[in-house]
């Protein structure tokens, strides 16, 4: 499809990235993330507004078990699990006997105290400031099957030995965490969950206690978020503080809120549609602005780069509301009460 | 319940204020303008806190160069005993001041290494300032050398309390739109971000920044304004906006029924959206306004504060009392106060309560519109205002009782105080980490906040 | 066995002979105002106790203070003889006491078979680690779906079984709400206002199944408006007004009480309107 010009706009190229991204590895990442917060939100309705906060708790948790704690890979993705773990209670042991919106206020300060403190000079000895941690890749990279220098794939969908390894791992993962979901979902403890999302007290007068379960699904959720980050630092083979930004969080409500809340699958699909679209938009925006058709003194090509941003407010704020149950999901299981 | 009354009575009561804020403001305005210059000018004053007297001391000695828009050479110079340095330049425009660290005196240095130089819009006939914030070796430290001193507590309390009367004019209309609605705007920092941006463009470009056919008109259309001005703009568009928004969009949503979670969401995509809008539109390297902008300090007792962080602070503890004084003895302020208790039960009393949040949202949006302004002239006008400034309200607002207004108050005077005087001990760039810290803590303990009631919280 | 409480001194306070549950000195403000002032209140085992008195007696709070859903300012229960001060709603539930609520609370998102299983205790499929294994929990499962079923079958409810709980008429709600609290094998039920807004054909099915409660050993009590209802099926009546409990006695002595009347329609409803007799404060009663 390359060199399929019209309008002289390389069409086939924008085609080829836009199909390729949506299931690279910043697909894979989104799509965790939205996974888990499927859980928080489409299945027990929490209301997370920090998920970028676990991503990054994975993340580091991993490379800091290479670089600071020298351990091997296996004890290094066991760090990671386990810091997402601690940040779920620390964000919901306070605030989960409270109202939604109280969550909704803590998770998004939390996730940016991360940012800022990963950020700072005092803490620069552990994780190396604004730079990241930049050392951890090798004890990984020595675990790919594949082969670094060749390239694997079809058609557009073609990718170096380092980058397939990791696109291989994300995708295995998603499958397993979909599977996992789908289980927990269809047993008892599903069953626990959607009745607290619909109405606490009929479950408490039941015998079931909201605040465990709510917090056994803040857990699960962020666990799997930090999963997410953990791609991604596969993948980047770097963690900057600066990746972990807040609004990426809402970047992940759109995929969530886009594939439709509260099915299995739909966070995948949302992760994947989103990336296509978002490829899309961009490669266009940048072919018009370098072809001159977009004049630079309205756009240059670093700002086309912020269009992705209005293009996620916009629709995140749309879809909530002229369709809030998205492209798979129901109109009924997106209500919810006012308090 | 007769609330027109109430409402044309405000109306006449809140254009008196603003008639006397003016005069006020116009006055020192005319005091406190920069001298008049023949040419245009690049220049800029360097100060520092001396850790052994706490003093704000000049920095001698200091080089800077400027260069043009296309990145050619104009000029270089250096600060004489005073710390101040001015370099000619050819005529008005956009110029970029770089400094030599090398040149600073030693164990100083720039706050923000990244922020060596500066862009500067200087207008026909007048000095562009350039601000650098200079920054002593252990201050950016784990713990500040000079140590506790009663100055330097006296002197951060204070620099507290000024963030934190701007803080609160901020938070104050987040805490009324919960309490009145149940709606947490995750929008209201980009509110406050739209009275400084607004306030800015008005002050350095004038409508005709928009709309090229205003050339030749008399400012604020063919040009810039008195930043004085530019509030008196800018307040009044802060205002429309919270109207607008509730107008247009909230309260569509809230007749039909959508739910609170979802409007949420609403907010939170806008505040993206009107965010990198900002970003686009203003461009990413902070700016500051072209009046007012470099003072020295005056000393009052043991401390030191600038005449214009004096005045807005005045200002807005003015503003902030004439809204407690709306708020307890008129109608409509009684009504607002109602509805945020109970809404069912004040709609049954006969309150208009869509009248009542239609005001709250103006009131919110003028106020955090001035908060912003205020916030830009003490520190810088940036694009991302909004998302930082809106985790501090959030802290203010938990801390102080979400829902009502003297709760914000009182939280925001918290938060600014407790950060400023939190850099006593913990990193400057980690103070604001401490507020949200203290957010986390505060629900633990009373969740309710200060003047919060328990059955709120759940 | 019901016990025969015709022998009891009506009094408000009065002490039961196997009380399943003992309240003394719970008070509760709001703010100003006295919500809830109990000296001393016992629930007799396994019979019928109505909760009754006129709007605003604070009989919904007291029974949110004694279902878990609130909390006191002071005052303690005893529940089967166990403290349960400020315990939380499921930890009664699974000691016991299980209430249903005015404003029905069938989980409209659920099957009404899946509201069934919901109320069973003890289930291991309900424990995150056991729940991704279905083998174990299927088992446990099945059974519970049989006594669902079965109680299902008892509320005539069992050929809605796999009907969202949403697609259910009210009263079927009502009856929903009522079988899935005894999934949770309580010993003493807490009804809130069973019979609001349902159609009298079915208040009599309602009113049947109560009694069939009773007939199983479970104690019941019950707050309602309704007074037939209350004669119909209660055993015992205890009436509350501004907070405190007024009365105590069997259905029939209640509706004779002049206290309980004058609750209910305030002070001096039988007297002429005659002013003077007023002022010179003949009567004596409390001041309206």
């Amino acid at each position: 499809m390359d060199g399929f010009f019209v309008f002289a706009i390389d069409w086939g190229f924008i085609f080829d990235q836009s199909v390729k991204q949506a299931v690279d590895i910043n697909a894979i990442v989104y799509a965790l993330a939205a996974i888990g917060l499927n859980v928080h939100f489409g299945y027990a309705g929490l209301l997370n507004f920090g998920q970028v906060g676990f991503v990054a708790m994975g993340a580091y948790g991993m490379g800091l078990g290479i670089t600071y704690w020298q351990t091997n890979p296996a004890i290094a993705v066991l760090i990671g699990i386990i810091f997402s773990v601690v940040f779920a209670l620390i964000l919901g042991l306070p605030t989960l006997r409270l109202r939604a919106d109280y969550l909704a206020i803590v998770t998004i300060a939390a996730a940016e105290i991360v940012r800022l403190m990963a950020r700072s000079t005092a803490l620069r000895d552990i994780t190396q400031g604004a730079e990241g941690l930049n050392e951890f890749i090798g004890p990984f990279r020595d675990l790919n099957p594949f082969s670094p220098g060749a390239e694997y794939g079809f058609g557009p969908f073609v990718w170096s030995g380092n980058r397939f390894y990791t696109i291989v791992i994300g995708w295995t993962l998603i499958a397993l965490f979909l599977l996992l979901v789908w289980q927990l979902m269809r047993s008892p403890w599903g069953r626990v969950v959607k009745a607290i999302r619909e109405d606490e007290d009929a479950a408490r007068a039941l015998g079931k206690s909201a605040y465990w379960y709510k917090l056994q699904a803040l857990i699960l959720g962020g666990v799997i978020g930090g999963f997410g980050g953990m791609v991604m630092a596969l993948g980047n083979a770097t963690v900057q503080p600066d990746f972990f930004v807040a609004p990426l969080t809402f970047f992940f409500w759109l995929v969530l809120i886009l594939g439709g809340v509260g099915r299995v699958w739909s966070p995948v699909v949302g992760a994947i549609i989103f990336w296509a679209l978002i490829t899309f938009i961009q490669n266009l925006g940048r072919q018009l602005v370098a072809d001159g058709l977009i004049p630079t003194s309205i756009m240059d090509t670093t700002q086309v780069d912020q269009i992705r941003f209005w293009i996620v407010g916009a629709a995140l704020a749309l879809l909530m509301v002229f369709r809030p149950q998205g492209i798979f999901g129901s109109r009924e299981e997106m209500a919810l009460d006012a308090h | 319940m007769n609330t027109s009354l109430g409402l044309a009575g405000l109306g006449r009561r809140l254009v008196g204020v603003f008639i006397l804020v003016a005069l006020v403001l116009g006055l020192f305005a005319i005091f406190a303008s920069p001298a008049m210059a023949e040419n245009e000018m690049v220049g800029t004053r360097f100060v520092y806190t001396d850790l052994e007297s706490g003093e704000r001391v000049p920095a001698p000695g200091v080089l800077v160069t400027v260069d043009d828009s296309n990145g050619e050479f104009v000029g270089e110079g250096e600060s004489d005993a005073d710390g101040v340095v001015e370099i000619p330049v050819d005529g008005p425009g956009e110029y970029a001041m770089t400094v030599d660290p090398a040149s600073l005196p030693p164990g100083v240095f720039l706050a923000d290494a990244e922020r060596a130089t500066v862009s500067v819009q200087v207008l026909p006939n007048q000095v562009g300032r350039a601000i650098f914030q200079l920054a002593n070796e252990s201050e950016a430290g784990a713990s500040a050398g000079g140590g506790v001193t009663f100055r330097r507590v006296a002197q951060l309390t204070v620099e507290g309390l000024k963030f934190g009367v701007f803080l609160a004019m901020a938070a104050i209309g987040l805490s009324l739109i919960f309490g009145t609605t149940g709606l947490i705007n995750f929008a209201h920092g980009e509110m406050v971000g739209w009275g400084m941006l607004m306030a800015y463009f008005f002050n350095v470009f004038g409508l005709v920044g928009v709309f090229g056919f205003m050339e030749g008109w008399p400012a604020p259309f063919g040009g810039g304004v008195n930043l004085v001005w530019a509030i008196l703009i800018a307040v009044p568009l802060g205002m429309a906006g919270g109207w607008v928004f509730d107008r247009y969009l909230f309260a569509p949503l809230r007749n039909r029924g959508v739910s609170l979670i979802a409007a949420m969401i609403v907010t939170l995509g806008l505040s993206i959206l009107v965010r990198y809008v900002y970003l686009f539109a203003f461009g990413g390297v902070p700016r500051f306004f072209l009046d007012f902008t470099a003072q020295s300090g005056i000393e009052i007792g043991v401390i030191e504060i600038t005449p214009k962080d004096l005045i807005t602070g005045i200002i807005s503890v003015l503003i902030l009392v004439l809204v407690g004084v709306f708020l307890q003895q008129t109608r409509l302020g009684k009504a607002m106060r109602a509805v945020s208790d109970d809404r069912d039960l004040a709609e049954s009393s006969g309150i208009n309560v869509q009248r009542v949040i239609s005001v709250v949202w103006i009131m919110g949006g003028g106020l955090a519109a001035l908060g912003g302004v205020f916030i830009g002239l003490s520190e810088q006008v940036s694009w991302n205002i909004g998302f930082r400034i809106l985790l501090l309200i959030f802290a203010a607002v938990v801390l102080g009782g979400l829902g009502t207004a003297y709760g914000a108050l009182i939280g925001a005077l918290v938060v600014g105080v407790g950060i400023q005087v939190s850099t006593l001990w913990i990193p400057t760039e980690l103070k604001n980490v401490g507020a949200l810290i203290l957010l986390i803590v505060a629900l633990l303990i009373r969740p309710q906040g200060i003047l919060g009631s328990r059955e709120r919280v759940g | 066995m019901p016990t025969d409480l015709s022998q009891l001194e009506r009094t408000p306070g009065v002490a039961k002979p196997d009380p399943i549950l003992v309240v003394d000195n719970m008070r509760k403000r709001f703010g100003g105002i006295v919500a809830v002032d109990v000296d001393h209140l016992e629930i007799q085992r396994g019979v019928i106790t109505a909760l009754i008195g006129p709007n605003g007696a604070g009989k919904t709070t007291f029974f949110n203070v004694l279902t878990g859903f609130d909390k006191p300012d002071e005052g303690s229960t005893v529940f089967d003889g166990d403290v349960i001060n400020k315990v939380r709603p499921d930890v009664l539930a699974k000691r016991g006491m299980v209430r249903t609520f005015q404003l029905t609370k069938a989980l409209t998102k659920l099957a009404v078979i899946e509201n069934m299983k919901l109320g069973a205790k003890h289930q291991r499929g309900e424990k995150f680690l056991r729940a991704l294994l279905s083998p174990m929990w299927r088992p446990q499962e099945r059974s519970i779906e049989e006594r669902g079923d079965a109680l299902l079958a008892r509320f005539k409810m069992d050929h809605m079984r796999d009907e969202y709980a949403g697609s259910l008429s009210g009263g079927q709600r009502k009856l929903l709400e009522m079988s899935r609290s005894l999934m949770t094998d309580p010993t003493l039920v807490m009804l809130d206002e069973p019979m609001a807004g349902v159609n009298p054909a079915l208040k009599q099915s309602l009113l049947d199944h109560v009694r069939g409660l009773k007939d199983e050993g479970i104690s019941v009590v019950f707050v309602e408006h309704d007074m037939d209802v209350v004669q119909g099926i209660s055993d015992w009546v205890v009436v509350m007004a501004e907070g405190a409990i007024i009365a105590e006695g069997p259905p029939e002595s209640i509706a004779e009480n002049k206290q309980v009347i004058d609750a209910y329609l305030g002070a001096h409803h039988d007297t002429p309107l005659d002013l003077d007799a007023e002022l010179e404060g003949a009567h004596g009663e409390e001041e309206e």
